[in-house]
């Protein structure tokens, strides 16, 4: 197991150097967006000083590179910053007033991986009992009816299916509420129940990829000679399938799940706005509109975070899924 | 006895190219409880494809067009998949060529052992396993009581080659097809394992199909032999008649392949500066240590066999010569001079003096270009020619080994047969026009006669072009037919080295005198008298720690 644990280390550290290279590009390109918030809060009537005057309130003014470390260092405080839009100037500049980036971001983004638990939860299973089941009815009309759904599913626009599940599953069948406007404090079962449908949304969007490389990995193994043995120690085809093959297609079957649910975490905000649903995604294209560079930012860096570290948990899952690392000779 | 499995007129077909091509046309075959068939032939003789079939299987793209086999009154032709589930693993078991590849790797070895039993419904878990270790014992696997409960990747090939007999045994079948089950194997390994499992055959009564390409094993495992050519079947005899006196040309043309043997060459004059001279080399991967002081020289228009077991170093040696694992101490040295250990620090006169042929001809050859590019590349690179000069260069190679250059110059690997693609990886070493050959196995992927035309188009290319070889082989009959000298390496170490003629005449030293006498004769007692010889509880110190 020493050899397992080293690798994890390993990978740990390749991640966090990976952040730090990212937080650079972010940085950089935030702040190579054009125009900024000073210009677009004052309007079109602006006088060069007023700006100049909040961009120095702002520290807008300072070089790049001060701005930089300022800003790697409250993130190792843990101190993303102060939002530019909820400020008031001058007077109380980071006075008791203000709301921190964390404090905009922290509901938001509890939000979003509520969400994505959601569909998580029924997308995974979903998808790897498909594409297990495609695997093994290979070449059949299930094989034929799956792949062509799925694969509709993915190719349609998100907001299109959403309205086509709102008209279903909401207006003609009204089963589920259309509108997922969760706040605090909100029971677990309303909670669920008011993000079943952008659940099923995003369901239907991240099935195919999953169930297509299930389906994918296991066939890819139905060649080998263990599979073979399997066959031939008279074993019916659903056990050669989940008992020999699918624990040998983990590490690729892994790899696109973490894929998929980093998306989900990221990569939502048509489907958040078409049903109001409070997260991460909307904050940050709001934010992104009014140059609010501290949110932006901070959003970057927790969507980048959030596909290294699903990434990164894939990579170990991998690792651990093999035998041979798990124990060496 | 009564008749177990009768196969009557069995056609199969495999599908390629949009089309059913014949595999195997109209065999008969009949097997008597308890009896060993050895089933004999070349790649592509269709052996595996009859084997399977005699389960009642086939692999995908080959089907049964016609024909019956009838397993103790079951007709497995037309038998549904459920009967046939019913019989496979339970009374006709499977024992595969590669155990490494065909046991599951995610599973342990036990846990694939009680597989058949607990799903067959023939004994508990708990029966099994203890049946499983009570098996390993007899098949005398080192620890049997734990070597179960490993994963196969913890265990040797001929351990896990045992197992995987074990496995098969499990619910003690009636019958066992056994798939070339030792030709991965080295030589000294190959005997345990043969013992094994004519050993727990004969206490079973259990009967068996012995598929291989090598007479000398069938000849200590079979009860008959069956020769079988391109589909269809050459001859059947009980296996002393066979042996001693094979009616069919082509059955008396198997035999007579290993006659072929080089005249021997008059001694190296004493003082000749040799063309390779390997000094004291140490290498290591990584932090271990693989070759420890190994020294020997190749004279020109030599032929030095490189012989040992599988990790023994004769391949790493190879990579030290050529430059692509810099030895940790000790030196190269082409016609006297010192090379650079590195080959990024050798310059090309000094690169194209050491060429390779590798052993698998599929891997070696880029597959997306054509012949006449692939020795093309070559020689551009180390002659400069170009133009007419370039294709008339490798018009002459192809000639000298033996291909029509209009034929095959725009063909792809894919197009050629095995023979003929390690023929285009000879013709892409002597573009460089070397001094000095490394031949690594290269005729251990292939079938005796194929093997035989390769060994004998060296043989002619060495007297023409003054080539010296380092041959590296498992295969002593390999050695007998073209070595000059040999060197035996265990361990990373050379423990013996001479003449051919010394080598093969005794005393040897104790490792080389193993590996000699290991390999098996044509003599159907050879088995049975050596393991006498051996004393039968001593043949698992023979395995010598091959752990």
């Amino acid at each position: 197991m020493g050899n397992v644990a080293t690798i994890i280390m390993q990978r740990l550290l390749l991640g966090l150097l990976t952040l730090l290279v990212v937080s650079i590009v972010i940085f950089l390109a935030v702040n190579a967006l054009p125009g900024d918030f000073a210009e677009l809060i004052l309007g079109q009537g602006a006088t060069p000083e007023a700006v100049a005057t909040i961009r120095r309130d702002l520290g807008l003014d300072e070089p790049l590179i001060v701005r930089y470390f300022g800003w790697l260092g409250g993130i190792l405080r843990g101190d993303l910053g102060v939002s530019f839009a909820q400020l008031n100037f001058r007077t109380n500049l980071g006075g008791a007033g203000d709301v921190g980036v964390i404090d905009q971001i922290a509901p938001r983004l509890s939000n979003t991986l509520f969400l994505a638990s959601v569909t998580a939860m029924i997308a995974v299973p979903v998808a790897v009992t498909l594409g297990v089941m495609a695997a093994l009815f290979r070449n059949s009309v299930f094989d034929r009816v799956a792949n062509i759904t799925t694969l509709s599913s993915i190719s349609s626009p998100e907001f299109f299916m959403a309205y086509v599940l709102i008209l279903f599953l909401a207006v003609l069948n009204p089963l589920l509420p259309s509108l997922s406007n969760i706040y605090e404090g909100m029971p677990f079962s309303e909670r669920v129940e008011k993000s079943l449908l952008p659940a099923l949304t995003l369901t239907l969007v991240v099935t195919a990829h999953m169930m297509r490389m299930t389906r994918a990995a296991i066939i890819n193994l139905l060649a080998s000679p263990y599979i073979e043995m399997a066959r031939l120690k008279g074993m019916s085809p659903m056990r050669v399938i989940v008992k020999h093959a699918l624990p040998n297609a983990l590490a690729p079957i892994i790899n696109v799940i973490a894929l998929n649910l980093a998306y989900l975490i990221t990569g939502v905000v048509v489907v958040e706005v078409v049903f109001v649903y409070p997260g991460i995604g909307q904050l940050f294209v709001d934010s992104v509109k009014i140059r609010d560079i501290p949110v932006v930012q901070a959003c970057c860096l927790i969507f980048a975070a959030a596909y290294i570290l699903l990434n990164l948990t894939a990579d170990i899952l991998s690792i651990l899924s093999n035998p041979r690392l798990r124990h060496p000779k | 006895m009564s008749t177990l499995l009768k196969i009557r007129d069995i056609r199969l077909e495999g599908r390629s190219d949009e089309q059913w091509n014949p595999i195997i046309n109209g065999v008969d075959l009949t097997l008597q409880k308890g009896e060993v068939l050895g089933l004999i032939g070349e790649s592509g003789a269709g052996k595996s494809t009859l084997g399977l079939a005699a389960m009642g299987f086939t692999r995908d793209g080959v089907r049964i067009s016609s024909g019956s086999v009838e397993f103790d009154g079951i007709d497995l032709v037309n038998a549904s998949a459920a009967v046939k589930r019913g019989l496979l693993g339970k009374r006709i078991a499977y024992v595969a060529q590669s155990a490494a590849a065909s046991f599951n790797p995610a599973h342990r070895i036990i846990e694939q052992h009680y597989e058949g039993p607990t799903q067959h419904g023939v004994m508990s878990k708990a029966d099994s396993i203890a049946d499983g270790v009570e098996l390993y014992g007899k098949l005398r696997l080192p620890n049997p009581d734990e070597i179960g409960f490993r994963y196969p990747h913890q265990v040797s090939g001929g351990q896990l080659q045992r197992a995987m007999t074990a496995m098969a045994m499990a619910c003690r079948p009636d019958l066992i097809i056994f798939d070339e089950p030792t030709t991965a194997l080295d030589v000294t390994t190959q005997i345990e394992v043969l013992a094994s499992i004519r050993e727990i055959v004969e206490e079973y009564d259990t009967a068996a199909i012995y598929i291989t390409h090598d007479l000398a094993v069938v000849a200590q495992m079979a009860d008959q032999i069956k020769v079988l050519l391109k589909g269809d079947e050459v001859e059947t005899a009980d296996t002393r008649t066979m042996l001693a006196a094979p009616t069919q040309e082509y059955t008396k043309s198997l035999w007579a392949v290993r006659s072929f043997e080089r005249p021997t060459k008059p001694a190296v004059n004493t003082g000749a500066v040799p063309v390779v001279s390997v000094r004291n080399v140490d290498a290591a991967y990584g932090t271990v240590p693989v070759l420890h002081d190994v020294s020997f020289d190749i004279h020109e228009g030599r032929t030095v066999a490189v012989v040992g077991e599988s990790g023994s170093g004769k391949s790493t040696t190879a990579r030290c010569i050529t430059g692509l694992l810099p030895p940790k101490a000790g030196e190269i040295a082409f016609d006297g001079n010192v090379l650079p250990a590195d080959y990024r620090k050798r310059d090309k006169s000094q690169l194209r003096q050491a060429q390779m042929i590798y052993q698998m001809a599929d891997t070696a050859l880029n597959p997306r270009m054509s012949i006449g590019n692939i020795i093309s590349r070559p020689v551009q690179f180390y002659t400069g020619l170009t133009g007419k000069a370039l294709r008339a260069r490798v018009d002459s190679l192809l000639d000298q080994i033996e291909l029509e250059p209009t034929q095959y110059y725009n063909r792809l690997p894919s197009e050629l047969s095995g023979g003929q693609k390690q023929r285009i990886g000879i013709a892409r070493a002597l573009a460089a026009e070397p001094k000095f050959i490394i031949c690594d196995e290269v005729t251990s992927a292939l079938d005796q006669l194929v093997a035989e035309g390769i060994l004998r188009l060296l043989a002619k290319l060495q007297d023409e072009l003054k080539l010296s070889y380092m041959f590296i082989t498992h295969d002593l009959a390999t050695v007998r037919a073209i070595a000059d000298e040999v060197v035996v390496m265990k361990d990373g170490r050379v423990v013996e080295q001479g003449e051919k003629k010394a080598m093969f005449t005794p005393p040897h030293h104790a490792y080389t005198d193993l590996l000699l006498s290991s390999v098996p004769e044509m003599d159907p007692d050879w088995l049975t008298n050596l393991l006498q010889e051996r004393g039968v509880d001593n043949i698992g110190d023979a395995a010598v720690d091959k752990m």
